[in-house]
């Protein structure tokens, strides 16, 4: 069969070509304010941001950003925009935007919503509830508001005062939290009779290693979210001078770094797996790496050495990794002997688990063989109507911007349901295409292609950054560094639309396009055409865009793969078959629905 | 025109050739000419076939007179030597070249205006001394540079922009190029890459005054629906007589052509043409048939497409001449002193 005309009528079509966009979970619309950042309109680039991903300020720090793997900047050349680091440019030179964020009616609308924990999932569920005249309020068993962005974020990536800032927005629009809240049991916090309840209390439990050793010299094992929580409340200041670090994730790199802040001379990070399979952000490593901080990669720990009841070192097995046909990975000890490290601490980041013991499993919420509750992946609805989970604790770990994702989500499904309506029904996303056309060769975008390479983001100087846990590593870009970085984006949503009846099949666009994108050819299956285009599109991620059929039999087919977006097609065609149309889409939220 | 700059970047999966450039790096700065203009698609197909036979870009010299057509040299190797001549005087400034530095690959780029009208008495000259060259009108019928009036190309029935009808006969610049002794002439589209990369390919190797007439629409003043050169009536109307493979000397024939419909020519470098015929009536060899079917087509009112005269024995006018081998550039003074012994026996022989 070949292949059929491209459905360009569906918003989703041309939302996958806009990759970052796509990739993000909460679908924030990149280059819409990166070209804001680029024209120095920062409040505005914010409010995109808020308005989608609610935590620009903390993201723009934090995030696990896969938006960047996804850049077609990636595939073009090697490395993609900052896209994460201008989100916080925007946060950083914004105006006062007080004025800009709506809040809660005079009158609410008489729905009680609690909102158990009040970490980013419940805060952003706030966000957009409360506005609708929802009364929410949160519970948290901790004093301040923030979650595991305050417990296990360190001060030196996200200082207090931004995460401060970017909480109390929401608390301020007319969310209530009741502090030292735990809820101990959930059929008795039931009682409180809420309209719906939203459980958004992460993956609060970190993972422990029985090895031998490890209760005797339990007063120096740390876990390391627990580890990092006491520092950020100030109870802990100081580690030994030896300290080992398990584990190779994000927790992992801040357990590291935050011990060499808090005295440790002389700390390791010992990973199970080689280096290239540690699960941390590549950018987390470099960093760690940079603050001179080793990582020991196929070190299996075995052992915790004792002495006289105090902690003295640890036992590891190395071995070599090996990997199956599936890419499935064994680890296979080398026969060498075992490795002895001198310790005074050991911090373990191995994972995090969910713990919903205080959720009685008689009251309607069904658990599966792992403890982990059933939540409808679209509405975040338990077994439960009236009780939706969201963030880690629908799933198990996962991120922040994922949290805000579901977040998005949870409020359209409780905005439906106290409404009585169907979860299923939802609202559609905002979307519009229209042209960027200003002139004969002029196009509301800069369409130039800037060969500028990846601007490197400044840091505060080394020594003192180890000395003060509270000093941010990263001082973000200047205002001209922005501008320089915003104008590598390549403006992905600036889409190439193709109307066949205008077209002359002159091979105009053929021939100018930087990239041999565009194909006029004869039609024919997928995998058939993929091959016989001018460079065969073998990346199989991204879409053919197909036209109907043409006067000479043909079909125009378009890999989407690496357009830069520079519109030299639509330049070049005498006709005007190619226009360059800006491509805008919003995930729906709880506003979008029946409050509408 | 765009104000942009082509970005420099281009697909990392983009073929290489035997010197291990790629097609991007042959080509030239962004067109200036008016978007959609076939001369573009022109320049494109000379950047694909220099790039098929791996020429090195201080191996080709491009040449041309005045007109659109004559422009667009600066869009395509721009590493190549270049001469943008006087109008329609592109041949004399190509034979001077050629006589000096035979070791050149020489590419003239010539329009209607500046073959068929002020150039053609050069035009005319330089076919039957048979230059070793590749002569290309980019032909579109119309003086677009001035705003459309006809050209000598331009068709009797065909009319203007505007209306008017064309009192005059056209100039078949491909039968003129068959009858003064040109050895390979071919017709093409500049919308046909398929049919005319190979032509290129073919004549850019082929020793001897090659031809090629590409009808290569004007968007802006000969587009319209009673032009016969526009991109549909050229589509409609187009009779292909053949399509052409090159193969290099270093590559074996694979793929199993059909007997009787196609042909195999051998040429002086040892790479082989196959053409595959679609009329069977035409001898590609043969001056007089040619030139009829050109003709038979012309009343017929169909564009005939393709190789249509081809002369088996490359000889060119260095053959001719029995001129040096060497470039000039390369001749020492002892190659072009002659001593006074040889002095006096060339005075002697004009006593």
């Amino acid at each position: 069969m070949p292949m059929r005309p491209t459905d360009i009528s569906d918003p989703e079509y041309f939302h996958k070509v806009v990759d970052c966009q796509w990739a993000c979970p909460a679908h924030t619309p990149v280059p819409e304010y990166i070209r804001l950042i680029a024209d120095g309109k920062y409040t505005d680039a914010y409010m995109i941001n808020w308005e989608s991903n609610v935590f620009p300020g903390i993201l723009g720090r934090t995030c696990d950003r896969p938006c960047e793997p996804a850049c077609r900047r990636v595939r073009v050349e090697d490395e993609p925009v900052a896209i994460c680091r201008l989100k916080r440019v925007a946060a950083d030179y914004k105006d006062d935007i007080t004025d800009l964020i709506p809040k809660a009616p005079k009158k609410t609308n008489g729905k009680k919503i609690a909102l158990l924990g009040a970490g980013p999932v419940s805060l952003a569920v706030a966000r957009d509830l409360v506005p609708l005249g929802y009364e929410c309020t949160a519970y948290e068993r901790d004093h301040v508001p923030g979650g595991l962005m305050r417990t296990n974020i360190p001060s030196f990536r996200l200082p207090a005062e931004v995460l401060d800032e970017e909480c109390n927005q929401i608390i301020n629009m007319g969310l209530d939290v009741e502090y030292n809240y735990e809820v101990k049991s959930f059929k008795e916090f039931l009682k409180l009779d809420h309209d719906a309840v939203f459980i958004g209390t992460g993956a609060p439990k970190g993972k422990d290693l029985n090895l031998p050793g490890r209760e005797e010299a339990s007063k120096n094992i740390h876990i390391g979210i627990d580890f990092l929580a006491s520092v950020a409340f100030e109870h802990v200041s100081k580690v030994g001078k030896k300290v080992i670090v398990l584990g190779g994730g994000n927790t992992a790199m801040d357990c590291c770094r935050t011990a060499v802040r808090l005295g440790g001379e002389s700390v390791g990070v010992y990973v199970r797996s080689p280096q290239a399979d540690m699960k941390a952000s590549d950018w987390e490593i470099e960093e760690a790496e940079m603050e001179n901080i080793p990582i020991f990669e196929n070190h299996v720990p075995k052992k915790f050495l004792v002495k006289e009841g105090k902690l003295w070192g640890m036992l590891f097995e190395k071995v070599t990794a090996q990997y199956d046909e599936n890419n499935k990975r064994k680890l296979i000890p080398t026969g060498e002997p075992l490795v002895t490290v001198e310790c005074d601490d050991v911090l373990m980041a191995i994972g995090q688990d969910n713990a919903f013991e205080w959720i009685e499993k008689d009251i309607g919420i069904e658990f599966d063989e792992w403890d982990m509750p059933t939540v409808d992946k679209k509405t975040m609805q338990s077994t439960l109507p009236k009780v939706f989970f969201g963030g880690d604790a629908a799933w198990g770990p996962e991120n922040i911007i994922t949290a805000v994702a579901h977040a998005h989500e949870v409020a359209i499904s409780i905005d439906l349901y106290c409404n009585n309506l169907d979860l299923i029904e939802r609202p559609a996303p905002h979307v519009f295409l229209k042209s960027s056309k200003m002139g004969l060769h002029e196009w509301s975008y800069d369409n130039g292609y800037d060969e500028v390479n990846r601007l490197a983001v400044p840091h505060a100087d080394l020594k003192s950054s180890l000395k003060d846990r509270k000093l941010e590593v990263e001082l973000g870009y200047d205002e001209k560094m922005a501008f320089e970085e915003a104008s590598r984006c390549l403006n992905c949503d600036a889409q190439t639309v193709f109307e066949e009846s205008r077209c002359i099949e002159c091979d105009a666009c053929v021939d100018i396009c930087p990239e041999d994108c565009i194909n006029f050819i004869e039609n024919d299956e997928e995998e058939a055409l993929r091959l016989n285009l001018r460079v065969p599109a073998l990346n199989l991620a991204e879409d053919l865009y197909v036209s109907d059929i043409l006067p000479t039999a043909r079909v125009m087919v378009k890999d989407e793969d690496l357009c830069l977006h520079c519109g030299l097609c639509a330049e070049r065609c005498p006709t005007g078959a190619w226009d360059m149309q800006k491509f805008f889409y919003m995930g729906a939220q709880a506003k979008d629905g029946c409050s509408k | 025109m765009s104000f942009i700059k082509k970005p420099s970047v281009h697909h990392p999966k983009l073929p290489t050739n035997a010197l291990g450039l790629n097609r991007r790096d042959y080509e030239g700065a962004l067109s200036t000419l008016c978007a959609g203009c076939g001369h573009d698609s022109v320049s494109s197909a000379i950047i694909e076939a220099c790039y098929n036979l791996s020429i090195p870009a201080h191996k080709l010299a491009k040449l041309s007179g005045i007109g659109c057509s004559s422009k667009t040299p600066t869009y395509f190797l721009n590493k190549s030597h270049g001469f943008n001549s006087v109008h329609g005087r592109m041949p004399s400034v190509a034979t001077g070249a050629n006589l000096a530095n035979r070791d050149l690959v020489y590419l003239g780029v010539s329009g209607d205006g500046d073959t068929a009208s002020i150039g053609l008495g050069q035009f005319c000259h330089i076919i039957r001394r048979r230059l070793n060259m590749l002569y290309v009108v980019d032909n579109n019928g119309t003086y677009g540079l001035t705003k459309g009036q006809f050209s000598a190309t331009n068709d009797k029935n065909s009319k203007s922009k505007k209306g008017e009808d064309n009192p005059f006969e056209s100039i078949d610049l491909a039968a003129l190029a068959i009858q003064l002794g040109a050895g390979f002439v071919a017709r093409s589209f500049s919308g046909d890459k398929d049919q005319l990369i190979p032509l290129m390919t073919a004549a850019l190797k082929y020793r001897g005054f090659a031809f090629i007439d590409v009808v290569s629409p004007c968007v802006t003043f000969n587009n319209h629906s009673q032009s016969t050169k526009s991109y549909e009536y050229f589509r409609e109307h187009n009779e292909a007589l053949g399509y052409l493979d090159v193969i290099p000397e270093t590559e074996e024939i694979k793929v199993n052509y059909k007997e009787g419909s196609s042909a195999q020519v051998q040429m002086h470098d040892g790479s082989k043409m196959i053409l595959h015929k679609l009329d069977k009536s035409h001898n590609l060899y043969d001056r007089g048939n040619s030139i009829k079917i050109l003709n038979d087509h012309q009343t017929k009112g169909s564009i005939v497409t393709g190789l249509i005269y081809l002369d088996k024995e490359e000889r060119d006018l260095h053959d001719t001449i029995n001129s040096n081998q060497k470039p000039l550039n390369i001749l020492t003074e002892k190659d072009l002193c002659p001593g006074s012994k040889g002095l006096d026996y060339v005075n002697a022989s004009f006593r």
